[in-house]
Order: structure tokens, then C-alpha cells, then sequence
């Protein structure tokens, strides 16, 4: 079942719209670098000197207690901060090799690349089909052919499909808590993007809800880079491939998840793992 | 100690319900009174010919009523035509777009031109509106205007509400969780998408709600409205003609017809009907707003 819903994404000829972005995929290098990344609120330094890079096709994790940045720098991935002028940042974000910080670049393009899921759920106020098909359409695509491809292909990846298939045309906001966010994350992949960001995305759910979504994420890593900011470590101790542990709005530790998990270098990091602070 | 907690309890629910079935009589209580009163025209004329008749000779016994009634709905009409524009683009700038300082700035202005007395609007009309109508608009569709028109009292009840109007909307605006916003944005939307396509659409029967209480606001209205449009009797074919609402005949007449029963009636006839219009507006929006929630997803 799995097997043949995924192959629905990459090597389905018939949905034309995908192939330019699936060989831009092949050609470009998917890549976050980040240097010298500051922010300020106010006057509250939240990230300290952040310098990471973010391998690609892969799942990174960011763990750390409550308050130390780690969903304050998953908004500078996708510039959410330009909503909140108190917000100051300094030092450079790279994706695909451009600064996104850097004055000529357009904020919409950026978003663009990446696919948001928040820590709730949160549909727009319209159906689930309009649902889907909101990012697309904002973005030009107008053909109600194109736009039906889309919106069923992502509902099937997401396994909702079946679920939500003769209620399409209903309000998006019945549908339970966690059919809701993989509603949110099929709306987040019909912008097709490179990126895929998750602020606690699977807090809000019931445990089997959670399995669902974290299942869907092994299954987008072929394709996207992910970054997921988490809560639980046993979260990221099965479905990541690296780990980024905060503290205090700085980067104690990072690597690949084993590693991690087995030998910690940082006094800090053996205390967070077991359990002395959260 | 207990048993008086719940005596206090029950005491307290039973009051307050007591006080909100008050709240309902007092309509109901308004609503008879004003038909008592007004019943003894209704009886010696034909309701129709009361409506739909444009005769109004009170010292003769002629009694029409449709120049007031068509009067009321064109300056209305007018007044929420252009408010309602103004006052949507003003409160999503105040929402979306404006810095805290602006927005800081604004709401307690908003607040303040609620306030002003209506007769100071009726003023500002007569001194500006109706001269400018006079000398600058009318000239360029119709020969001849003394200013004293349905757009005049249009435009000064539409400045009348438009504070009104816009300090709902940015309550309503300001209902919509930032998650929402953030949603659109994050998928690659412009502001100005957001606004049409997530926010405007969510607080859409806010909207309405506040064009319901605007209207039926602009319907009463009176000192303000009688200083500027004319309060001649006849059915305006223009906006630029003169004309007599409702609420400015029963504030001219009032004091002097005490003499004439049939006229009393009459006046109190106009006060029922405009009563009517108010209530039946207010009930029918809210079916309305009913089917239409029903049939499309805001939420």
C-alpha cells in the first residue's frame, strides 16, 4: 500500500505540472548553510552565533528544553519574523546558495520552498479540496485539471484521500485534529516545495495520528530536506538522521543521530539526554 | 454555610433571567405601544393605500407614506454605499498592514468620531457638504440643486457610521488567529492575497453583522440627516433631488398636530413603521446569514 502510494509521487507521468520541479530537484543541490545567524526581539538576545548546515534529503532534528530558540529559528527559514517588526536578525541564511536575508531577495519565493507545518493544526477557512488547492492557485495555477490532479495526488499521499474522498467539497475545520494536520501538510507539498519545516507538528496529536505523520515524513525524505523542531527525544531518536541539540539560543551539539545518542561530547548534552533538565 | 452559597446561586440566575426577559418586553413593549397609537389611521385607511400612496396632504385627511419610506431607503442605501468600502479597505490597513504606533494612534480617533453629537455632523453638513454638493457636484449631472439632497444626507450619515463601521470590523479582523495568517503567508501568499482570500472570507458574516448595525443605525438617524436633505415631500428621482425620511418627519411634525387626531395617528404610524423596518432588516440578515454560513465553509 505504501509502496505503491509513493509511487504516485515521483514517476507518475501522468500529472505534467510536477516534471519541471522534479528535474530542478535532480540538478540543484538542496542546501541550508547558516552563518553568523543572530536574532533579537526586543531587546532579548534569542539566537546566539548560529552557524549550521543542514544536510540534504534528510530528516534534522532540533531539540532542546522550552525557550531555547528552536522555534524562533525555524521562522528564519522561511522569513516568518518579517511579520513581527520587533524582530532584529543579523548574519546570513543560505538556501540554494542565495542569502535569503540579502536585500534584492523575494520573501514569497522563499516561502515557496519551503512547506510549513505548524504545531497545530490550523486549516483555512474553506473546504478541503480549497484547502489543497489554496497554495497552487495563489501561485498562478488556474486550470481545473491541474488544480483536481494536485489536490487528489497530495490527499493520497498523505493517506487522507480515502478518508475525506466524498466530503471534499466540507469545511476543512470538521475533519478530527490529526486528519486536519496531514490536511495541513499535503497543503504544505501542493506549492511543491524543497523544504519541509515542522514546529512541534506532531504535539498536538494522539499517538497513533503522530505515528501517521512521522511515517509520512520517512517516506517525504527521498525527496525533501526536513528540518523538525521536537519536544520528545524519542521522537527524534526514530525518524532522525541528524540531531541539533539548543540551549539558550545556542547550538551545543550536533551530529548524526547514533552518534548523538551514544556519545554526547558536551557535559550539557549528557544531562539534557538524561533527563536532569528539560 | 453551603445551602446559602446555593440559595445565593439560584438567587443570581434568577434575577439575571429576569432582567433579560425584561430586556425582550421592553421591544415588545415599544412595539405595541407604537401600534396601539398608531392603529386608529390604520383603521380608517386601506394599509396599502397608506404605503404605496405618495399624497400626503395631512389637513385634507392624505396620508401617504411612500415618499418617507423610499426616502429612508435611498439615503440609507447611499450612506452604507459608500461607508462600507471606506470603512473595510481603513480597518484592514489598521489590522494587516499599519505599525502598532499608527494603529495606536487611530483607534482612539476612531473611538472619538463615534462620539460627536449628531447635530455637529448636521453642521459640518450644512456648512460643507451641501454647498460642495451645490456649487461643484450637482452642476455637472443636473441643472439645478439647492444641495439639499439625498446625497447630502448620504454622505453625512455615511461619515457618521463609518467609525462605527470600522470599530467593529478591526474587532472582527482582530478575532482571526494569527495561526490562520500565518498559514497563508508560509505557503508562499502576499499579504494582500491573504487579506481576500483567508482574512475577508473568514470575517465575512462579521462583516455583515456590522453592516446589519450600521444600517439599521443609518435608518434612525435623525438630527443630522433632517439639517441636510431638504424635507420636501416627494419621491426623489435623483440623488440630487430633495427629500424626507422617516425619522426627520416625525422630529419636524411632532409638537404640532396635537390638534388633529388622524394627523397624531399618522406620525405615530411613520415611528411604527420605521420601528417595523428595523426589526424585520435585523431578522431577515440573520436568516440570511444563517442559509449562507450553512451553505459555505467560514470557519
Amino acid at each position: 500500500m505504501i509502496t505503491q502510494q509513493m509511487a504516485l509521487i515521483p514517476d507518475n507521468s501522468v500529472i505534467e505540472m510536477k516534471e519541471p520541479t522534479l528535474l530542478k530537484k535532480v540538478i540543484n543541490n538542496q542546501s541550508i548553510k547558516i552563518e553568523h545567524l543572530d536574532v533579537y526581539i526586543e531587546d532579548h538576545h534569542i539566537l546566539k552565533d548560529i552557524n549550521l548546515t543542514i544536510p540534504e534529503k534528510s530528516i534534522t532534528c532540533i531539540i532542546g528544553p522550552s525557550g531555547c530558540g528552536k522555534s524562533t529559528f525555524l521562522k528564519t527559514l522561511n522569513r516568518m519574523h518579517d511579520e513581527t517588526p520587533e524582530v532584529k536578525i543579523s548574519g546570513k541564511v543560505f538556501v540554494d546558495d542565495e542569502n535569503i536575508y540579502s536585500p534584492g531577495v523575494n520573501v514569497i519565493d522563499t516561502r515557496k520552498k519551503m512547506g510549513l507545518l505548524a504545531q497545530r493544526p490550523c486549516p483555512l477557512p474553506m473546504s478541503i479540496f480549497d484547502n489543497v488547492a489554496y497554495g497552487p492557485r495563489i501561485h498562478g495555477i488556474k486550470r481545473r485539471k491541474a488544480l483536481n490532479q494536485t489536490v487528489i495526488q497530495y490527499l493520497q499521499y498523505v493517506g487522507l484521500w480515502d478518508e475525506v474522498r466524498d466530503r471534499i467539497r466540507t469545511s476543512a475545520s470538521r475533519l478530527s485534529i490529526g486528519q486536519q494536520q496531514r490536511l495541513c501538510l499535503a497543503r504544505g507539498l501542493a506549492i511543491e516545495p524543497e523544504y519541509i519545516l515542522g514546529d512541534e507538528a506532531t504535539s498536538a496529536l494522539d499517538p497513533l495520528s503522530t505515528k501517521k505523520i512521522e511515517e509520512l515524513f520517512i517516506k517525504l525524505r527521498e525527496k525533501y530536506t526536513i528540518i523538525l523542531v521536537t519536544h520528545t527525544l524519542r521522537q527524534a531518536r526514530r525518524i532522525a538522521d541528524h540531531i541539533v541539540f539548543m540551549y539558550l539560543g545556542k547550538i551545543i551539539e550536533s551530529g548524526p543521530t547514533e552518534e548523538f545518542f551514544k556519545n554526547p561530547k558536551k557535559q550539557l548534552t549528557k544531562e539534557y539526554l538524561s533527563g536532569s533538565f528539560s | 454555610m453551603r445551602r446559602l452559597r446555593v440559595i445565593k446561586d439560584k438567587t443570581a440566575r434568577y434575577l439575571m433571567v429576569l432582567i433579560a426577559i425584561f430586556t425582550l418586553l421592553l421591544l415588545l413593549v415599544i412595539g405595541i405601544s407604537l401600534f396601539l397609537k398608531a392603529f386608529p389611521i390604520m383603521k380608517e385607511k386601506n394599509l396599502w393605500v397608506l404605503l404605496s400612496s405618495s399624497n400626503w396632504k395631512p389637513f385634507k385627511g392624505d396620508f401617504g407614506f411612500l415618499p418617507f419610506i423610499l426616502s429612508t431607503l435611498y439615503v440609507s442605501l447611499i450612506a452604507i454605499i459608500i461607508a462600507l468600502p471606506f470603512s473595510i479597505l481603513t480597518s484592514i490597513y489598521l489590522n494587516s498592514y499599519a505599525s502598532r504606533t499608527v494603529r495606536r494612534l487611530f483607534e482612539p480617533v476612531i473611538d472619538l468620531l463615534s462620539g460627536i453629537p449628531p447635530v455637529i455632523y448636521g453642521v459640518w453638513g450644512t456648512l460643507t457638504v451641501v454647498p460642495l454638493i451645490a456649487g461643484k457636484i450637482a452642476p455637472r449631472f443636473v441643472e439645478f440643486s439647492t444641495g439639499y439632497t439625498v446625497l447630502a444626507g448620504g454622505i453625512v450619515l455615511a461619515v457618521m457610521i463609518i467609525p462605527l463601521l470600522i470599530s467593529i470590523m478591526v474587532e472582527v479582523f482582530r478575532s482571526i488567529p494569527q495561526a490562520m495568517t500565518d498559514a497563508s503567508l508560509s505557503l508562499g501568499a502576499t499579504k494582500w492575497q491573504t487579506v481576500k482570500k483567508v482574512i475577508l472570507r473568514k470575517s465575512f458574516p462579521g462583516i455583515i453583522a456590522a453592516v446589519v448595525l450600521a444600517l439599521s443605525r443609518a435608518f434612525g438617524e435623525t438630527m443630522a440627516v433632517l439639517m441636510v436633505c431638504g424635507n420636501i415631500t416627494q419621491i426623489p428621482h435623483s440623488v440630487f433631488d430633495a427629500c424626507y425620511p422617516l425619522p426627520a418627519l416625525i422630529a419636524n411634525n411632532y409638537g404640532e398636530m396635537l390638534s388633529m387626531p388622524s394627523y397624531e395617528s399618522a406620525l405615530m404610524f411613520s415611528a411604527f413603521l420605521l420601528f417595523i423596518i428595523v426589526v424585520l432588516f435585523n431578522g431577515l440578515s440573520r436568516f440570511t446569514l444563517n442559509q449562507i454560513e450553512k451553505r459555505y465553509q467560514f470557519s
